[in-house]
């Protein structure tokens, strides 16, 4: 056991833990925070493999950005707990997790029987996921990507605004 | 350094995890979380093999998803609003008639 293993081992667990707390809580605000912890967790494993930028802009925009806006919408909308309905596909749920269970098998079988090992032998040249060296790359090879989600943005910008807008004159529905 | 395939197997994990969200799930805002999981599952394999191959370009897409999934929740969760307003539920069973 070295210590790199006892690292990822602890991190691993708390990642897929928090995975399944999100799965499982009854509360959407629980569910939302547990997400939040993993998002750091994975923000950890992105610092291990090497993208610091990376890391830090996952930590920044997801779990701060997004989550916030997530934990927004829920306690707008007070819709924190849902109550039971009666299940419309009974045979759904475990259907569910049997294909989930399976999904994961196949692939860890694929992974570690039929790829090989994928071993990353080389370290890495000095500030490889540096904020300049991303940077460089983002704004060289990828500038015509980069530009078009700009247009992305501002097409989500919009359409939130437009599908949330009250609406005045149907006074009829 | 780990194998790194250890990295993508905990993706592979974490992907079903989401997925399995998506499907025993009838809250509307937890099932949009666990698509979020997913795409997180989705980064860190794309972080993993850009260690591999030592090539920035599998950062360079992780930060195209991120921003694609902040466009997207913005959206989504626009849709939820205004389906609530209609419905005053996000129960995703109730929202099986086409019409209103």
């Amino acid at each position: 056991m070295t210590p790199e293993l006892i690292t990822f081992i602890l991190l691993a667990s708390i990642a897929v833990a928090s995975g399944l707390g999100m799965l499982f809580s009854r509360n959407a605000v629980y569910s939302a925070i547990y997400l939040i912890i993993n998002f750091i967790t994975v923000a950890v494993f992105y610092l291990l493999l090497g993208g610091a930028f990376i890391a830090v802009s996952q930590v920044a925009v997801y779990a701060g950005a997004i989550m916030v806006l997530f934990l927004f919408v829920i306690m707008l909308l007070g819709a924190e707990k849902l109550g039971r309905s009666g299940d419309t596909l009974p045979w759904q749920r475990p259907l569910a997790i049997i294909l989930g269970l399976g999904l994961v098998a196949e692939t860890l079988y694929i992974l570690f029987f039929q790829a090989g090992e994928l071993v990353a032998l080389k370290d890495l040249p000095e500030g490889f996921g540096s904020p300049s060296s991303v940077g460089s790359v983002l704004f060289q090879e990828y500038l015509l990507p980069f530009e078009v989600t700009s247009i992305l943005l501002l097409v989500a910008m919009i359409g939130a605004i437009i599908l949330t807008r009250q609406e005045k004159k149907n006074a009829g529905r | 350094m780990l194998p790194v395939s250890y990295y993508v197997g905990l993706s592979a994990v974490l992907f079903a995890i989401g997925a399995l969200g998506v499907l025993i799930r009838r809250n509307a805002i937890i099932i949009f979380m666990s698509i979020e999981l997913m795409l997180n599952a989705a980064n860190l394999a794309f972080v993993a093999f850009a260690r591999v191959h030592e090539a920035l370009s599998g950062q360079i897409f992780v930060f195209f998803v991120i921003t694609v999934a902040a466009a997207e929740v913005a959206v989504g969760l626009a849709l939820i609003v205004a389906i609530f307003r209609n419905k005053q539920s996000i129960d995703v069973d109730q929202m099986s008639s086409l019409k209103g």
